[in-house]
């Protein structure tokens, strides 16, 4: 079975081109719109991966993450999230927040597959 | 599976992160000190220049990035919000939408002038630069070189909580292990005893040896998102040269957080609590985009459904099976129920088109030099989606109107002992089937005696006609009428109130105005909910199938016989002491043949006038499903539209608006006589 994965991005083109770019790859992609959609997201379906955007809003995606974190059946999924270049604190805070790896904004749709298939392992 | 073309979507987003920038900037210039709406704006901004940038839209991504980089400042607390600089970005915005629909187009220069009035006002507010910040990626770049073969040591231990944060150890060895020949050794020392074992941490480390030809930054590549975090040491060795040990301690300490943190420290766990704003409204709910059109074939679905249906009905009723009858009435309930849900679905709250008329007064206000506020209500009332479009540019008339001609200047109003600010009211609410919008100003109201003039100067009344004051006032929607002392740029467009009363008239609708010297004006539009499905009344006249709208149908009466001749040539009935004018059909629809007998009168309305239609025989309702005419009919102004009944024919509706106007007309004509 392919591995599941949950986008979760307020752009809606966003959404759509980290989907296409992950169900091309064979993967089963599932989309959420802002962290607070994704969190409860990410509870109802086991997924094997999550990429998130930061900034968005409702609940961003640092949030989500650190709440994604204090639920132990969450532990151990790995997290990816998008980020700026210019963002580079928040890319420390995410981490910190128990994110897995990242992806500079604006990304190439081939990279993310390949940070995808470098964190899920093979 | 198949996906919508992304730069189609990317615009469609675009045009809403657009929309929601614009309002969340005009709340903020009414409350600068609103964080939630600086960083909305923020968050719209950022939004914007991500995707732009994702899909090529480069000017627009580094156009925003400016306006982006200006709000930061204000959300990290380094510049106020002021004026000036909500003015300026909501000019850059606009700058964004025509970068948004002509990426290509020459925007050069007014970007740059744009961003230099962006700057100014940063600058005014007491900021640094709004400057493009250094975002050259920093990578501490190892030259490739073709280098021999090496053999690498390392030495690596995660942080204790990588495991629960998603990094798994064995994929990173397993890419050392695709690097080159790799020996792995497991370093347990630190493993605890197994009742202080928390199977969530990780407590080995390991000695890697890796004999390759790829160069160090493959190995760092490996760890790139444990660096700042890790223990790791690395000692290469040359392989194919003199075995020189050069040992390259890479021990990263834990990264800096709390001298990096300072930066960002503003987001705080307020920020992170719900923000109110009008994104919470478009993004709360999961929401599927769907183009218009399909919407439009499902509605031609279901009209052809309905139609097949009635079809059914008329056998199964004619028919003895018990079985086909409860088959039938199943197939009626669901299809109406089907029908109700696919006007639902084409239902879109007002607040998009009122939403469009914020920017509207702000840019009249500004125009006009008048003070205007404007208060919308009932927001959440649904209408299709094709009358809100086509009610756009009658509204945008209308309130263009009321700020120009009804709305006095502060000075003005003051004199009047008013308020200095004058107030516009758009508001809508659902009654029935009929949604009413209506346009209020507490301006100086209709100069009657003007109308009067305007309309006995330009020809459309004869001097000294008498009028009731609501027929004086309905003259404003006659053709070729303005009363506009002079023409201006904001109303004098070459577009009357005839025309809006026209498009109203197109959607079925009806227009009133109301008002009240020296205390304002009142337009008031009534138009139906939906466009595409009516409840109709089906009339026979002569061998001719007829529907008549049920929502304007007051009553069915018969037409005696000795009433039909009494009234020959006087066309009027009185119906409980008022008398109605009535229009034969069979007359006008030259049918020749002969009356029925006992010929019906269904007396139709338009708010408050009235009138007769005689005909031969009432069918009974019908729910019809309205196909507009072929080109070649649509001057027939007796006729809205046309449906096919459910034996496959086509009955004709009735255009009531225009109808009651002939009945009316017949009417003062007769009265004129007489």
């Amino acid at each position: 079975m392919s591995a599941r994965i949950l986008t979760v991005d307020d752009s809606a083109s966003i959404r759509l081109t980290t989907n296409v770019a992950l169900s091309t790859a064979g993967y089963a992609v599932s989309e959420a719109v802002n962290g607070a959609d994704g969190l409860a997201k990410a509870q109802a379906e086991r997924f094997d991966l999550i990429v998130t955007d930061l900034n968005m809003p409702i609940m961003d995606g640092l949030t989500m993450i650190e709440e994604l974190r204090k639920i132990p059946s969450q532990t151990g999924i790995p997290i990816i999230f998008l980020t700026t270049e210019s963002d580079a604190a928040l890319k420390t805070r995410a981490k910190n927040a128990g994110a897995t790896g990242w992806l500079t904004k604006p990304f190439d749709p081939e990279n993310l597959v390949k940070i995808v298939r470098k964190v899920l392992g093979k | 599976m198949s996906f919508p073309d992304p730069i189609t979507v990317f615009r469609l987003e675009a045009g809403e992160l657009l929309e929601q920038i614009e309002a969340g900037l005009l709340d903020l210039g009414r409350n600068l000190d609103d964080r939630d709406l600086v960083d909305a704006v923020f968050r719209g901004l950022h939004t914007l220049k991500g995707s732009g940038a994702m899909f090529g839209f480069d000017a627009l991504a580094a156009f925003t990035h400016h306006c982006e980089t200006a709000f930061d400042q204000v959300r990290k607390g380094e510049v106020p919000a002021t004026q000036e600089l909500v003015a300026a970005v909501l000019e850059a915005r606009d700058q964004m939408r025509l970068l948004v629909e002509t990426p290509n187009g020459e925007h050069g220069a007014e970007s740059e002038r744009l961003l230099a009035v962006l700057h100014q006002a940063v600058k005014a507010a007491g900021g640094g630069e709004a400057a493009a910040p250094v975002d050259t990626p920093v990578k501490a770049g190892e030259q490739k070189k073709p280098a021999g073969r090496k053999r690498y040591t390392l030495l690596f231990r995660l942080p204790v909580n990588a495991m629960a944060n998603g990094t798994n150890p064995l994929g990173l060895l397993d890419e050392l292990r695709e690097l080159g020949d790799c020996k792995v050794i497991a370093d347990r020392a630190s493993i605890p005893p197994l009742e202080k074992l928390v199977p969530t941490n990780l407590h080995v480390g390991w000695r890697v040896e890796l004999v390759t030809e790829r160069p160090r930054s493959d190995i760092d590549d490996v760890f790139i998102f444990v660096m700042d975090d890790m223990e790791l040491s690395v000692s290469e060795e040359d392989l194919d040269t003199a075995p020189v040990v050069e040992v390259k301690p890479q021990v990263q300490p834990v990264a800096p957080a709390i001298a990096a943190a300072p930066a960002a420290a503003p987001v705080s766990k307020a920020e992170k609590a719900p923000v109110q704003d009008v994104r919470a409204n478009a993004r709360g709910q999961e929401n599927v985009r769907v183009p218009a059109e399909r919407l439009d074939e499902l509605m031609d679905r279901v009209g052809e459904l309905v139609i097949a249906q009635s079809r059914l009905y008329q056998l199964a009723t004619s028919s003895v099976d018990i079985g086909l009858r409860a088959v039938s009435e199943d197939i009626e309930r669901l299809s109406g129920e089907l029908r109700d849900t696919m006007m639902v679905l084409r239902m879109v709250p007002i607040t998009q088109l009122f939403g469009r008329f914020r920017r509207l007064i702000h840019d009249l206000a500004r125009e006009t030099g008048k003070q205007i506020e404007l208060v919308t209500e009932g927001e959440s009332t649904e209408v299709d989606k094709g009358v809100i479009e086509r009610l756009a540019d009658p509204l945008v008339h209308l309130v263009r109107n009321s700020c120009d001609h009804g709305l006095e200047t502060a000075e003005e109003r003051i004199a009047a002992g008013k308020s200095p600010v004058g107030r516009i009211t758009l508001a809508a609410r659902q009654s029935g089937g009929e949604v009413t919008i209506t346009i209020v100003d507490d301006g100086r109201g209709i100069d009657r005696s003007r109308v009067r003039a305007k309309a006995e100067s330009s020809g459309i009344i004869t001097p000294n006609t008498q009028l009731s004051d609501q027929e004086l006032l309905q003259l404003i929607f006659q053709p070729g009428f303005s009363t506009a002392a002079q023409v201006t740029n904001l109303s004098g467009r070459g577009v009357g109130m005839d025309v809006v009363k026209k498009s109203v008239e197109a959607l079925r609708g009806t227009i009133n105005v109301v008002s009240n010297p020296g205390a304002g004006s009142e337009v008031s539009l009534a138009i139906p909910l939906t466009l595409a499905i009516i409840d109709g009344l089906l009339v026979r006249v002569g061998s001719g199938r007829y529907v008549i709208p049920l929502a304007a149908v007051e009553e069915c009466l018969e037409l005696s016989i000795e009433e039909d001749l009494r009234s020959r040539g006087r066309s009027f009935i009185s119906l409980r002491d008022s008398l109605v004018p009535f229009i034969r059909l069979r007359d006008l629809f030259l049918t020749g043949t002969k009356p029925d007998p006992f010929q019906k009168v269904v007396v139709i309305s338009t708010g408050s006038e009235r009138v007769g239609l005689v005909v031969d025989q009432i069918i009974g309702d019908h729910q019809t499903v309205i196909k507009s005419m072929s080109k070649l009919h649509q001057d027939v102004a007796t006729f809205s539209g046309a449906t096919i009944l459910g034996d496959g024919n086509v009955a004709l509706i009735l255009d009531v608006a225009h109808l009651v106007a002939a009945g009316q007309h017949q009417e003062a004509h007769m009265r004129a006589a007489g």
